[in-house]
């Protein structure tokens, strides 16, 4: 398992850090152990993807972070002090994964609304204009749909101008062209030496995205790396191919291969670059037949993670 | 962070709501006219020493004023159902300044209610000095404080389907028990229940029209006494209430 948990040791006050988090809430039979003992930190002017399917702990981590719910065991510093002091001095923005506006205002006077409970907060013009939301900034907040709605609270969670951005899957709900341009506002907000969080259970929006991707999957950080590195582990293609005569330790020498599996008749190579490894199968076993090349879910790729490491 | 930024919008959004704002106004006066007009040469209603207009008049605000300080959990219940206290947890806003928004915003509901029922109870021939006038506006006002800690204690602890009903029956309860209706009397089992609740001595205070007192210690004890409470209740409620996921 190559978990690269190692960060330098930075000074106090400095960013995110994470000590032995844990949290479990109590379940229909047995208590659900959301997150089971987390620690990271992140340095100030990282922008990181908190990546994991959906029941990771991601947000559960998150809202521990922003001092929205107490941690069963370890603790949490955000720019050196407790989450809730450091949501009290303004110096956290964040957009929660589930949440409406209150109805009866603009778009608008939402966003000053909110600005005007920071102590420097960014001109409410300037982040309407930066986000892209002109044409529903006049538009009252019960009449947005739902991609709308999320734009709205993107704006309003950028205009506390805040040092640490917190989005937990900011992106669901809005489609592909409301997501590029998120994408970009965030991108340009991250240069001015921000710090951005981000939540996802897409890979590809944590590898354009960040520099650093924390992997997570049952309540664990099984992986923390920058972009390439995690793609390199979970973002493998599968090779399926009817090959009745090869070996498996033969076929795990290919390039480009993981790891090999005989199911029967089949067999399954698991690639971390599938295109060598399909050269390399041809050119040593011609007469394999019924080739499919897929892309290993990212599903399927932390099971085996989470499987690998549990064994 | 500006205190009075974020309450004007409070307050911008609270009256754009057209429909509430017609229920919240319209209801009250409609009723007083109804209950008022006919009787508007009764000089002594059953006993009080009040006239037909004024008593009714008082009822009805306290009915009405009620209603706008409770209406402000409706509020709250909506605003926790949709996740917006939870993305409020979230910014420097402190407690003290939500509950001062809210409490501010339910005054100015009740200013609305107030000013609507003075000018209608006018035009059935309410005659007070301006003296009069203003001790009542004053008493009402303070016998609407634990009717405002009421209001944000009931939008924390009930929930979005049921904040219609719960703030209905406990109006209409409180309104019938505080002799909103008809004046309770001097003795009997109602008059002596509704002596401990806060709508009897909001309607109390149309007494000062009449040279009356107002409250006197028996008033203003049982006002105390459930401002201190619900006030607790209130701030216990929220602190419960935020520190869900």
């Amino acid at each position: 398992m190559t978990a690269v948990t190692s960060t330098p040791a930075a000074g106090l006050g400095a960013g995110v850090r994470l000590e032995g988090l844990a949290k479990s809430f109590a379940g229909e039979r047995e208590p659900v152990h959301a997150v089971r003992g987390i620690d990271l930190a992140i340095e100030p002017g990282e922008t990181v993807a908190l990546l994991g399917p959906n029941g990771a702990g991601k947000s559960t981590t998150i809202d521990m972070m922003l001092g929205l719910l107490d941690p069963d065991a370890g603790s949490a510093a955000v720019f050196g002090v407790s989450p809730r002091d450091a949501v009290a001095s303004g110096r956290i923005g964040a957009m929660l994964q589930s949440g409406a506006l209150i109805r009866d205002l603009t778009v608008c006077e939402l966003i000053t609304m909110v600005a005007s409970l920071y102590p420097e907060p960014l001109g409410v013009d300037e982040v309407v204009a930066r986000t892209g939301i002109d044409e529903i900034a006049g538009r009252l907040t019960q009449k947005l749909s739902g991609g709308e709605t999320q734009r709205a609270r993107f704006a309003a969670a950028l205009v506390s101008n805040p040092a640490l951005l917190v989005l937990d899957e900011p992106t669901v709900a809005m489609d592909v062209e409301a997501r590029r341009s998120f994408w970009a506002t965030m991108r340009e907000f991250a240069l001015h030496n921000r710090t951005v969080l981000f939540a996802t259970h897409y890979l590809e929006e944590a590898d354009a995205y960040a520099d650093r991707i924390i992997l997570m999957a049952h309540g664990r950080v099984v992986a923390d790396g920058p972009p390439t590195e995690i793609k390199a582990m979970v973002g493998g293609r599968r090779i399926r191919a009817t090959l009745p005569e090869a070996e498996v330790a033969e076929l795990e020498s290919l390039p480009g291969v993981t790891r090999a599996e005989r199911r029967g008749e089949w067999m399954v190579l698991s690639c971390s670059d599938s295109d060598t490894a399909v050269r390399a199968l041809l050119a040593r076993f011609p007469d394999a037949s019924d080739i499919e090349i897929t892309g290993a879910g990212l599903e399927e790729a932390f099971v085996e993670l989470t499987t690998r490491e549990d064994a | 962070m500006s205190f009075t930024v974020y309450t004007r919008y409070e307050l911008l959004r609270t009256f754009r709501n057209r429909r509430f704002l017609l229920f919240a106004f319209g209801f009250p006066l409609v009723l007083y006219v109804l209950i008022a007009a006919p009787n508007r040469h009764v000089h002594d209603l059953n006993g009080s020493g009040l006239s037909a207009p004024l008593y009714f008049m008082v009822g009805l605000l306290a009915f009405g004023t009620m209603t706008a300080m409770l209406s402000s959990g409706a509020r709250i219940a909506a605003e926790r159902a949709v996740g917006w206290n939870r993305q409020l947890r979230i910014t420097p806003l402190s407690p003290r300044t939500y509950f001062r928004t809210k409490v501010l915003t339910g005054y100015a509901m009740s200013f609305g209610t107030i000013g609507l029922l003075y000018a209608a109870g006018v035009a059935l021939g309410v005659r007070l000095a301006a003296d009069d006038w203003l001790k009542m506006t004053w008493l009402i006002l303070v016998g609407l404080i634990p009717f405002a800690a009421l209001g944000i204690f009931i939008g924390h602890v009930v929930t979005p389907e049921s904040i219609g009903p719960v703030i209905g029956g406990s109006t209409a309860l409180l309104a019938f028990l505080g002799g909103v209706w008809f004046p309770l009397g001097s003795h009997g089992v109602l008059v002596n229940i509704g002596r401990a609740l806060p709508s009897y001595w909001l309607v109390q205070a149309a007494h000062v029209g009449v040279g009356g007192s107002g409250w006197g210690t028996n008033g203003w004890l049982v006002i105390a006494a459930w401002a201190v409470g619900a006030t607790i209740l209130a701030r216990r409620a929220y602190v419960k209430d935020t520190k869900k996921a």
